[in-house]
């Protein structure tokens, strides 16, 4: 009922790395209607309202770019290359073209990709949005990105991933290297909105130097056909910091095997992975690996899932400590929403449904860090849609 | 407003319940002693209608309703309300939201009511997450507040208190249960206490609460079935004197 092999089983012949292009659009106000309620639906404000610039991409081509800030750069992939050589040397830098298909693919028949870049000791309050879109049947959109905090920087970056209402099938293959310099802070929050029939797979490597932090939080709420993502981050300097949030709900049919992989290679590096999943039917392998490589390090992982119904959720905690003198721990718990805590709250006056729906919402309640005010509502109000569909 | 008939019930095929009749009329605060095992928790579970505990025998009527089988959130929007010994952590949901819950839409100020229980600084955190037990006194007494019930169920509430919260957790009961003195000066007692509307049923094991709060009357509970109703602070003395035993004679 769930084979895992035969669910991540993707041919890549079942999809066309060729489509039309679509017209760059100045004004963001203009564009499509449905379009727009799918991007705001994964963060990306239309109108822009406290945000520092804006990338949207639209199967393979880049339909708006900006920056309203000097000092971060936002701009197409191949447009950053012509104009920053030394680009190259920060792709594939740390993953290789020949890693998996998919690598490959991206390498092969690359569709642009978003690149931010904020300049040494430039902060930015606001957050840059970005948004990979697919709106073509069949289509593999293959995108290569690349995000810079440079030294005493910080920077935010909100991305979304959503597919246009009516699509069918499609895949996207997303191959991201970040870098976090000296000192440095990146906030990267990503909220995926697929459909039901797509393919998904990013792949992402995150370097971060000493003093330098990482905040990712990931968000998948909505159905999806497959996804299997393993962001590995690599604390290589002294005192670097990760921290992960992960926020998944599988329905029925969905294929999520979603983890991160964070190896502390610098003394006082530390990291920190929290997930929590739900599934209403579907599947759910959620990992987390820590690797501790030198004294003084502190790690921790927390994995925490939930069936609702059926189902199925695996999760697969790592820690491998290599030197003494490491402080790693996990906690992981599976099972189903106890009945004491129900009662409970039904003891206050809610009924069975109120009283689930509002454990759900409980449990999925991580704190994100960084995330705009309008954007958390905007978050809370999915939350709560996505609980009243599971019951 | 609370009536409890010939009341048998078992937990997981055990009888825990063997008779009960019990009735606490409106306005009165009834305290049941007993030794531990013997079915405190129980009753007080039973009649807020918890799974796990089956009435196979009897009745329970509430404001002339009978609620043997109904569930639970029934029960608590009918008027009764409950304060739990070890109630369950709900991660991520805050303090603040299961008062508001409680309150079921009347306006209530939470701000007020927490400093009131000095506990204005829990209002953020996680329902129970890590309380100590006289915080989770002070958590279930603050949503009792804001809940308002006509009959109140107290399991315990004086156990893990430290001697400087008890006196608080005291008054709060005593309001609850509007038998506080603090401010009934524009009319005379008897005004006060006749136009008294909140019932209670205590459960102590100690009846050390005894010293906090005043009540109408004590019940025993024997190996599941009640042995003795009086005086409160009667039974008390005879307890503290000859222990549990001394009911054990009564009830043969």
């Amino acid at each position: 009922m769930h084979d895992i092999d035969n669910e991540l089983e993707v041919n890549l012949d079942n999809y066309q790395n060729e489509t039309e292009e679509h017209e760059y659009i100045n004004e963001l106000d203009r564009i499509d209607s449905s379009d727009a309620d799918k991007l705001l639906d994964v963060g990306v404000d239309t109108k822009e309202t406290g945000r520092a610039g804006t990338f949207i991409q639209k199967d393979k081509s880049i339909i708006h770019c900006k920056t309203k800030l000097d000092g971060v750069e936002v701009m197409g992939i191949s447009r950053a290359r012509e104009k920053h050589e030394w680009l190259a040397d920060y792709m594939w830098k740390n993953i290789s073209p020949d890693t998996d298909k998919f690598t490959a693919q991206a390498k092969e028949n690359p569709h642009e990709g978003y690149y931010i870049r904020s300049l040494p000791g430039v902060k930015t309050e606001q957050p840059i949005q970005s948004c990979l879109y697919i709106a073509k049947d069949k289509f593999s959109q293959n995108v290569h990105n690349v995000v810079i905090a440079e030294e005493g920087s910080e920077l935010h970056v909100i991305t979304g991933c959503a597919t246009a209402p009516h699509l069918i099938s499609g895949l996207h293959v997303g191959v991201s290297e970040f870098y976090v310099k000296k000192g440095a802070k990146l906030i990267f929050t990503m909220i995926h909105d697929w459909g039901e029939e797509i393919n998904v797979r990013p792949r992402t490597v995150i370097n971060v130097d000493e003093g330098g932090l990482i905040v990712s939080n990931y968000i998948s709420l909505k159905p999806v056909g497959s996804l299997q993502m393993y962001p590995t981050t690599y604390l290589n300097g002294k005192g670097a910091i990760a921290r992960f949030n992960s926020i998944l709900v599988a329905s029925k049919g969905s294929f999520l095997d979603v983890g991160s992989k964070i190896v502390l290679n610098a003394p006082d590096s530390r990291a920190e992975i929290i997930s929590r999943a739900i599934t209403t039917g579907g599947t759910i392998i959620a990992r987390g690996n820590l690797i501790g490589k030198v004294a003084g390090i502190k790690a921790h992982l927390e994995c925490k899932g939930l069936i609702i119904n059926d189902g199925l959720m695996h999760a697969i905690p790592e820690l491998q400590g290599y030197v003494p003198n490491v402080e790693m721990s996990h906690e992981a718990a599976v099972g189903k929403i106890d009945q004491h805590e129900i009662e409970y709250l039904m003891a206050r006056g809610l009924d069975e449904d109120e009283a689930v729906s509002t454990i759900v919402r409980g449990f999925l309640n991580v704190d994100i860090e960084g995330l705009p005010e309008n954007l958390k509502n905007k978050l809370d109000k999915i939350v709560f849609e996505t609980q009243k569909d599971m019951m | 407003m609370l009536q409890i008939e010939e009341l048998k019930v078992e937990v997981g095929n055990k009888t825990i319940l063997k008779n009960v009749n019990m009735e606490i009329p409106k306005g009165q605060t009834h305290i049941l002693f007993g030794p531990n095992g013997s079915g405190k928790t129980s009753l007080m579970m039973t009649i807020m209608g918890f799974s796990g505990y089956n009435v196979t025998h009897g009745k329970i009527t509430f404001k002339d309703e009978d609620i043997t089988y109904m569930p639970i959130h029934e029960r608590a929007r009918l008027g009764i309300g409950v304060s739990f010994q070890r109630p369950p952590t709900i991660n991520g949901l805050k303090t603040r939201s299961i008062v508001e819950i409680c309150s079921g839409g009347r306006p209530i100020d939470i701000e007020e009511l927490s400093k009131q229980l000095k506990f204005s600084d829990f209002l953020d955190r996680d329902v129970n997450h890590n309380f100590s037990g006289g915080e989770i006194k002070r958590s279930e007494l603050l949503q009792l507040t804001a809940q308002q019930p006509d009959l109140v169920l107290l399991d315990e509430p004086e156990s893990g208190v430290d001697l400087e919260s008890i006196v608080l957790i005291g008054d709060t009961i005593n309001s609850l249960l509007q038998r506080g003195i603090k401010c009934p000066k524009e009319q005379p007692h008897k005004n006060f206490v006749a136009e008294r509307t909140k019932s209670a049923l205590v459960i102590t094991h100690t009846g050390h609460i005894l010293d906090y709060i005043t009540a109408d009357k004590g019940q025993v509970l024997y190996n599941g079935v009640l042995c003795c109703s009086r005086n409160a602070r009667e039974i008390l003395n005879w307890i503290r004197e000859y222990g549990y035993e001394e009911c054990v004679r009564c009830t043969i």
